[in-house]
């Protein structure tokens, strides 16, 4: 009989692997916009996200105002309030108010997708053992990336930037296909965040992701709103 | 400093997010508007932030458009994440190799 600890580790150890090699490009890419090792590592273990630490280096190198980064994170994250909010009907009863601060740390999409899917309640050692292991494997990954990385021949590390992106595209394109709501308001981000690059490129880096999906994600709640249940089925 | 400010505003708001609804709300959100955005956000955060990115994130646009290419495909036959980054990573290496 496993303890929940030592379940949690072996239900993040394909997280954590995953997350290897995604943080190790996020540590190459840190670093080649100027930031130190230790900058990427330190963001990594504070952060565990790839999404906003990516616009957040993003916003840094191009020497961003703080309002600008706030508002980044605000809305790049915001996917976790609604991660918190559904797994918070989960939990059990021995997950206290304490823990449910420490644990909150931890809500990424993958740990939030294999904790939603468990049977039964979930209990705080649980959850510790699913995040420690795979901000273990984040954060190692970014310090590999960011130390090693300039090591590597920069063909390599060249190539290794796409790695984060190739992420991005594992996620959208299977729900693009799956859902034509999902499809329209994907195509429509990507459209806005294009026109800003091109025709409007004094919109900074940060403002114009916000922008951009706020916009596309409005437009789709109001042309295609979904039901609840179509919520809990979709974040699975 | 102004590193630290920076590292410090991610941290900071990041965690908030993800603590706030976690430990203080117990009833679900009402209006099928605000459900519907929520709902849609994380695809078009994601899909903001790749496009047109992507296209930048090696040396050149040639070798991101092939890496590109392969993690679509890839992606739409649902393999795994890891799987799709890394597949489009070599993909890129290897164009890389004849241009």
């Amino acid at each position: 009989m496993k303890s929940p600890f030592t379940k949690g580790l072996s239900h993040g150890i394909p997280i954590a692997l995953g997350y290897f090699s995604v943080s190790f490009g996020f540590g190459i890419m840190a670093v080649k916009s100027g930031l130190t090792a230790i900058n990427a590592i330190i963001i990594s273990l504070t952060n565990l996200t790839s999404a906003g630490q990516a616009a957040g280096v993003g916003i840094i190198a191009a020497g961003g105002a703080f309002l600008e980064m706030a508002a980044t994170q605000f809305v790049i994250n915001l996917r976790y309030s609604l991660m918190g909010l559904s797994l918070s009907q989960k939990l059990d009863k021995s997950f206290s108010t304490f823990h449910r601060m420490i644990a909150s740390f931890g809500i990424t999409d993958e740990i939030f997708a294999v904790a939603s899917s468990q049977n039964e309640k979930l209990v705080p050692s649980y959850m510790y053992g699913l995040i420690s292991i795979s901000a273990l494997g984040w954060t190692g990954g970014t310090a590999v990336g960011a130390i090693a990385g300039s090591a590597l021949p920069a063909t390599l590390t060249a190539a290794m930037g796409i790695l984060l992106y190739g992420m991005f595209i594992a996620i959208i394109v299977p729900a693009a296909r799956s859902s034509r709501k999902d499809l329209i308001v994907i195509c429509l981000a990507a459209l806005f965040s294009m026109i800003f690059k091109y025709l409007l490129p004094s919109v900074s880096f940060g403002f114009s992701i916000i922008l951009s999906s706020v916009a596309a994600a409005v437009i789709g709640a109001l042309l295609f709103p979904i039901n609840i249940a179509e919520t809990e089925e979709g974040k699975k | 400093m102004t590193m630290l400010i920076y590292i410090s505003i991610m941290a900071g708001v990041t965690y908030l997010i993800r603590m706030i609804p976690f430990t203080l709300f117990r009833k679900k959100i009402k209006s099928r508007f605000i459900q519907s955005v929520l709902y849609y956000i994380p695809y078009a955060v994601l899909s903001a932030m790749t496009f047109p990115a992507i296209f930048y994130s090696t040396d050149s646009t040639v070798t991101a458009a092939v890496g590109t290419v392969i993690a679509v495909i890839l992606a739409y036959f649902k393999l795994p994440l890891t799987v799709v980054a890394l597949a489009a990573c070599v993909a890129s290496l290897i164009t890389g190799f004849f241009i």
